[in-house]
């Protein structure tokens, strides 16, 4: 018998065969099965975490778009806001209506008697209810000599203690922040209806503040605004054209690699080093002011820059060859091929990335910091020029404050901000739906 | 256009012993390696001594051919021959592939196509193309055929316009199936029809040659067909070079053959001659079947 004929008869028989595939079988679907239990439970442990980070954000958030408001006859006296009858608008505008304010609570509880009383009761209503007044007679000047009910905002404790009395659990630490008698009469006004927790406006028309019933997230978010403004109209067309002459135009040099690589890096640098940058060169070399949208925009472009370049080099490199042969076989020349055929059917993922981009540059705040967009601002800016903040920053600053009402507002920006890079992100993927044309 | 100048840089290099007349002598009627008379009466298309490199490789060695008005010529060969390279030679095509550089004696109508002067635009006009596999733009079918008129602005108002589309379509035997629907998209359109599509947006730049790389390969038989008389109607306005992979084909629709192997032309003559009575027995074996 030689060495072949052995072979030959150590063929596996049917039987044997159908047993070890079988075998194997079994073995092959008990590892696909456990694979999948690996996925589905990575995706349940992201899905959990991703709902307890929503519900925590929620749960601390929501309470600060509603704000405690008290209900007072204020009776606009003539001879306390203008005295002299002139009726113009300087006067007006610098006159003392906190004691409008004053004298409509005396009304309202009238036996806070001594001077402490008095000055607790004064406690309980914002320091910012003279604006409402301001504005209500600035706006009317016919207002004055008459009496109105107006429902002006409380002090950031009185709107915590009333939170805590809303939500069932008489909150004993919030309490201990108010004066035995403050107590009272809070409760004598709730019995009568005097006070309520009405929508907060103030939260999405005012800018930052440091009593936390008057601080609103407006200056923030217009100073994102302008900000993402300035990184949109440099960093898209840039990084368009930049892809557009790498990806169809450059000859492959080391030159051209040396700028790729180098794009590459720098989506990769730490934000932080692009604030360090913006810095050096915009504020201290070009005289940029600081704290001006304008710089944090062109910061953000640096930093967008190169996401927007490789997403629209990744968009361009995906149009199909066919396309360009098809344009330049009829006697297109570079140019229209790239301008005709290329870009837009390149568009819905150029246009995805750079709303990825601008997503991102929304969320960033360490530069940031560096140019200072940190600062404490109340006006709400005008223009890129103008001292503001962002609202990762203004998240930041809220986070840091001692005030406890600002924990409910810092949840509440973050909640903001989540939405808007909600929208950003569906807004990329309606894009995508809507321009991407099939070939 | 950085792309397209660099062939032009290679156009000097010494070109097998042909040299750059627009009109071959008897002594060039038969190229060195080429069994066959390789001159056409009447060419439009005049090449001697073409070399085309890809990197390090040699994809087509010292070839010549001519490519006559009203003729359709095709060019037959077992794959990676340089049958398509060839072609692609003709509308500078190549220039396109970063790699790939280009020697020799390319003349349309005696002028040469690899010269510094020569816009690769206006060539491509000249030399329209059809490709493999039908890439009709995802536009509309209109836009589709109108794109080349109008971006060598030969229509002046949109009447034009219309005219040109419409001819170029009915003389593209498409006219009647999409004449309802010529906002559709182009891609929308069946396989057969798309490539017919195709030839009615490359006539409409009225060029004088057309290349057709495989147009069938992608299709039906019976749109195979279909397409194989619309290249029998073409052929009496314009010259036609057309690659195929299908023998049947080439009997069928050309008067001249060409048979490329291993990046040079092995023999060329009339379409009767090769398949009947080759004289080569590289041909002879490939139209027989016994390879390729």
């Amino acid at each position: 018998m030689t060495a072949d004929d052995d072979r030959a008869g150590r063929q596996l028989s049917p039987e044997e065969t159908r047993r070890r595939v079988d075998a194997s079988l079994r073995r092959r679907y008990r590892r696909e099965w456990l694979f999948r239990f690996y996925g589905l439970f990575s995706v349940c442990l992201g899905v959990v975490f991703l709902l307890f980070l929503f519900g925590t954000i929620i749960a601390k958030g929501y309470s600060a778009f509603r704000q405690g408001f008290v209900q007072l006859e204020i009776h606009f006296d003539a001879d306390v806001i203008d005295p002299e009858g002139a009726q113009d608008a300087d006067a007006l505008s610098i006159a003392d209506y906190s004691l409008l304010v004053k004298s409509a609570l005396r009304e309202l509880v009238p036996e806070g008697a001594s001077r402490a009383e008095r000055r607790e009761l004064n406690q309980l209503v914002s320091a910012g209810a003279v604006f409402s007044l301001r504005e209500a007679v600035m706006a009317n000047p016919q207002i004055l000599g008459q009496t109105q009910s107006l429902w002006l905002p409380l002090n950031s404790e009185v709107d915590l203690w009333m939170k805590a009395q809303a939500s069932g659990k008489g909150n004993a630490d919030v309490a201990n922040r108010l004066s035995e008698q403050q107590l009272v009469w809070l409760e004598r006004l709730q019995a009568d209806d005097r006070i309520e927790l009405r929508f907060n406006k103030a939260f999405f028309t005012n800018g930052d503040s440091r009593e936390p019933e008057l601080a609103g997230i407006w200056g923030a978010t217009k100073g994102s605004f302008f900000m993402l403004l300035v990184t949109l109209l440099l960093s898209f067309p840039l990084g368009v054209a930049a892809a557009i002459y790498l990806e169809e135009f450059a000859r492959r040099s080391w030159w051209v690699d040396v700028v790729e690589v180098n794009i590459n890096n720098l989506a990769a640098v730490p934000s932080i080093v692009f604030g360090l940058l913006g810095l050096a060169v915009f504020i201290n070399f070009f005289g940029l002011p600081r704290s001006a949208p304008l710089v944090g925009g062109l910061v953000l472009t640096l930093m967008t820059l190169p996401v927007v370049i490789i997403a629209s080099r990744a968009a361009i490199k995906a149009v199909p060859p066919s396309v360009r042969e098809a344009a330049l076989g009829i006697g297109a020349s570079q140019m229209q091929m790239v301008f005709h055929h290329v870009l837009p059917l390149a568009m819905p993922g150029m246009l995805t990335g750079a709303i990825i981009g601008m997503a991102r540059a929304l969320g960033e705040s360490a530069p940031l910091l560096m140019i200072g967009m940190v600062a404490f601002i109340v006006d709400v800016p005008s223009g890129p020029l103008s001292p503001s903040t962002a609202l990762p920053v203004q998240i930041y600053l809220w986070a840091d404050s001692p005030e406890r009402g600002f924990v409910a507002r810092t949840s509440a920006a973050i909640m903001v901000l989540l939405a808007f890079l909600l929208v950003m992100n569906a807004t990329a993927v309606w894009l995508r739906s809507r321009f991407e044309r099939r070939w | 256009m950085l792309t397209m100048n660099k062939a032009q840089n290679v156009v000097a290099a010494p070109v097998n012993a042909v040299p750059a007349a627009a009109v071959p002598g008897d002594a060039e009627r038969i190229a060195p390696d080429t069994v066959g008379d390789v001159t056409a009466r009447n060419a439009v298309i005049c090449v001697r001594g073409g070399n085309v490199f890809y990197g390090d490789k040699h994809a087509l060695i010292n070839v010549s051919l001519d490519v006559g008005r009203n003729e359709v010529i095709a060019l037959i060969g077992p794959s990676g021959c340089g049958k398509s390279t060839f072609l692609r030679c003709l509308n500078r095509m190549n220039d396109t592939i970063e790699s790939a550089r280009v020697s020799g004696d390319f003349r349309l109508d005696g002028e040469d196509m690899y010269a510094k002067g020569t816009d690769v635009v206006m060539l491509r006009a000249r030399v329209g193309m059809v490709f493999q596999k039908p890439n009709p733009f995802p536009k509309s079918i209109y836009e589709n055929v109108a794109y080349g008129a109008r971006i060598h602005g030969l229509a002046a108002n949109r009447a034009e316009l219309d005219d040109i589309v419409y001819g170029s379509l009915e003389r593209a035997g498409l006219v009647d199936e999409v004449k309802d629907r010529l906002d559709d998209p182009g891609t929308g359109l069946s396989g057969g029809q798309q490539q017919r599509l195709c030839i009615a947006r490359t006539i409409a730049v009225n060029p004088e040659v057309i290349l057709m790389d495989e147009p069938c390969s992608a299709l039906d038989p019976i749109a195979t067909a279909r397409i194989e008389d619309l290249i029998d109607e073409l052929s009496e306005k314009y010259a036609i070079a057309i690659v195929t992979h299908s023998m049947q084909q080439a009997a069928r629709v050309s008067s001249r053959t060409a048979y490329f192997h291993l990046g040079r032309i092995i023999e060329v003559g009339s379409t009767d001659k090769i398949f009947t009575n080759p004289s080569h027995k590289l041909t002879e074996d490939y139209v027989t079947g016994r390879f390729g």
